[in-house]
């Protein structure tokens, strides 16, 4: 196959292929900074699916809407208006939505009702500003091409940053998510420890999504990590398989778009939506042999009804 | 005091956390003359209970009654009102960590995705700060290793090592109660506190789980309150049982407490209670209290903006 002078073609010589694709410097960017946001996302998501917080999570993805309006209202940079909004939004579903001892749909309700506010600020803030908004684009899809030097060192330390916070609190996070009452009885703050996960949460939502857009970021926050624990029930191998995944999905759909006329985001989540639907199968089919095999006296007992 | 009777002591290793310093003479439990309010209610008043170390007492009583409320009074999850609390010879709530407690009701969710013995090692490290090391020599290695081998030797005492590596979510009633129990076990705690650990069991689980909590107390020399709503499957364990009615609570041997005269006075009421052939009791007549609603939602906080719905 030749290389034609229009732009860069597929063959099978992977090791060209994928040297050419690190010949430009935007791409070795994308590809550093797509990484960095698959590690960290894939382990706060891990927990975030775990907590079945993938509404709150959700939500604060949508906090970079009113954050970019506003940030642009005032005429300050856009990443204040992230943090700020991610920020807020983690502490009004904290206080206002995630209290331990609502039930689950209370709960996400009242995360619906903080999502519905923050989409109607955003609304405000865009007619307020008057002109068009020309990043809106990039809020919702990003721009993971156009990845600076600066940009790839600020997100390398936040990413780092929750990566550590998140190890610190492991424990007794884990605890306070799976077992409230038993955790509370050992002295552990479980609500503190909720808006803390949130606040965690919204940071590393605001850093991410930046870089690769609300749509991207939130594909990265639940596929890996709902795929990783579909196919196994062990903490430590299933963050494994979910960092793995991340950064299988990302690196395989920014390869595939330099080849190809569509843009990264595309790729990246339909890959992760593939990845979750083959995981999901092979957990369903893993589940049927094992029931195959096992002895009838050893089965499940009709399961009682689920309190959260 | 009521004194336990004198057990066979395990083998040396498996020393109650809490059994330090001059055990035989502090009880695990003693409430003297305590009273507890919640959102402006007397929920029960001099209220007194002595569990001895190493004993297995019932706590019984109407829904409403206040047992899983005393359980929280006995963790310093509530305040109490006036009274006294002493729990492994020190104020309620300085002791938690040499309690194990199961509370109320738990199932998991079909889709967690934590295997049995994963719970059961939050029981042990859940409170700790930080990650391990996944070292394999060295002094945290060695640590490692012992967590691991003090957290499969408790999910082997309640005989869950069949099942402890499946997914917690999918496994049934029975065998999440038994996890849990072991959750609350693996620290070998001095008293075990649990809050209806038969409810929604069926009858042959029942039985087991109550024998199991039997070997356990006397095999770990542990002392045990247990609440329940049925004394009868655990009638051929229990050292004494306490009823809670009325705001108040008579504490004692099976016979001197559940029988028609003692339950009639606490009440304030005609009881009538009638044995089978079997042995079973079965009471009569007594009076549903009003639920309070408290129990379950006053954990996260303690203190408690939620009143009575």
């Amino acid at each position: 196959m030749r290389t034609e002078p229009t732009g860069p073609t597929i063959g099978w010589d992977v090791v060209r292929d994928v040297s050419q694709v690190l010949e430009y410097h935007f791409m070795v960017n994308a590809l550093l900074a797509g990484g960095v946001v698959a590690v960290m996302a894939g382990l706060v998501g891990w927990m975030m699916v775990l907590r079945r917080e993938t509404f709150a999570g959700h939500t604060l993805a949508m906090m970079a809407f009113p954050g970019a309006s506003g940030a642009a209202l005032l005429g300050v940079p856009a990443a204040w208006g992230y943090f700020a909004f991610c920020g807020a939004g983690a502490l009004a579903i904290g206080r206002f939505a995630g209290a331990e001892r609502r039930s689950w749909s209370e709960r996400s309700a009242n995360t619906g009702a903080v999502q519905a506010l923050a989409l109607a600020m955003g609304f405000l803030f865009v007619s307020l500003y008057g002109g068009v908004l020309g990043d809106l684009e990039s809020v919702l899809f990003g721009n993971l091409l156009g990845v600076s030097d600066t940009q790839l060192l600020g997100l390398t330390g936040v990413a780092a940053a929750a990566v550590v916070a998140l190890a610190a609190l492991a424990r007794p996070l884990l605890f306070a998510s799976v077992d409230s009452d038993a955790a509370a009885a050992r002295g552990l703050p479980v609500q503190a420890l909720s808006i803390s996960f949130l606040a965690l949460l919204g940071l590393a939502v605001a850093a991410t999504s930046q870089i690769t857009g609300v749509m991207l970021v939130f594909a990265l926050l639940v596929a890996p990590a709902a795929s990783a624990q579909a196919l196994t029930a062990r903490p430590l191998p299933s963050l494994g398989i979910t960092v793995a995944l991340g950064l299988l999905v990302v690196w395989l759909g920014l390869g595939i778009s330099y080849y190809s006329v569509y843009p990264a985001g595309f790729f990246i989540t339909v890959i992760s939506f593939a990845v979750y639907l083959l995981a999901r199968l092979f957990a369903m089919a893993l589940a049927r042999r094992s029931r195959e095999r096992a002895p009838a006296a050893s089965r499940p007992g009709p399961r009682r009804g689920v309190i959260s | 005091m009521m004194m336990a009777p004198q057990r066979a002591s395990s083998a040396g290793a498996e020393r109650p956390a809490g059994a330090h310093g001059p055990r035989a003479a502090v009880a695990a439990v003693e409430v003297r003359d305590a009273a507890v309010r919640l959102g402006g209610q007397t929920i029960w008043r001099e209220l007194r209970l002595t569990v001895a170390r190493g004993e297995f007492v019932a706590l019984l009583g109407a829904n409403g009654a206040g047992k899983s409320t005393l359980l929280k009074a006995l963790l310093g999850l509530l305040p109490v009102a006036s009274g006294q609390i002493r729990v492994l010879g020190r104020a309620a709530g300085e002791a938690n960590r040499a309690i194990g407690y199961l509370p109320q009701r738990r199932t998991f969710d079909p889709s967690t995705r934590l295997r049995g013995v994963d719970i059961v090692q939050l029981g042990l490290d859940g409170d700790r700060w930080g990650l391990p090391l996944p070292l394999r020599w060295g002094r945290l290695g060695e640590r490692t290793r012992s967590d691991r081998e003090q957290v499969w030797r408790a999910v082997e005492m309640v005989g869950a090592g069949p099942y402890a590596r499946r997914p917690i979510g999918e496994l049934s009633g029975g065998e999440q109660q038994r996890l849990l129990i072991a959750q609350a076990l693996v620290r070998r705690p001095g008293l075990l506190l649990l809050d209806e650990p038969l409810d929604s069991l069926d009858l042959p689980n029942q039985a087991a789980v109550a024998a199991l909590v039997a070997k356990i107390c006397r095999e770990r020399d542990v002392a045990v309150l247990l609440v329940a709503h049925d004394v009868n499957p655990l009638l051929p364990y229990l050292d004494r049982v306490a009823y809670l009615a009325a705001g108040r609570a008579v504490e004692g041997t099976v016979q001197e407490v559940i029988n028609s005269a003692t339950l009639s006075a606490l009440y304030g009421v005609p009881i009538e209670v009638l044995r089978a052939s079997d042995g079973r009791l079965v009471v009569v007549g007594q009076p549903e209290a009003p639920a309070h609603h408290h129990d379950r939602h006053l954990l996260a906080d303690g203190a408690g903006d939620r009143h009575a719905d």
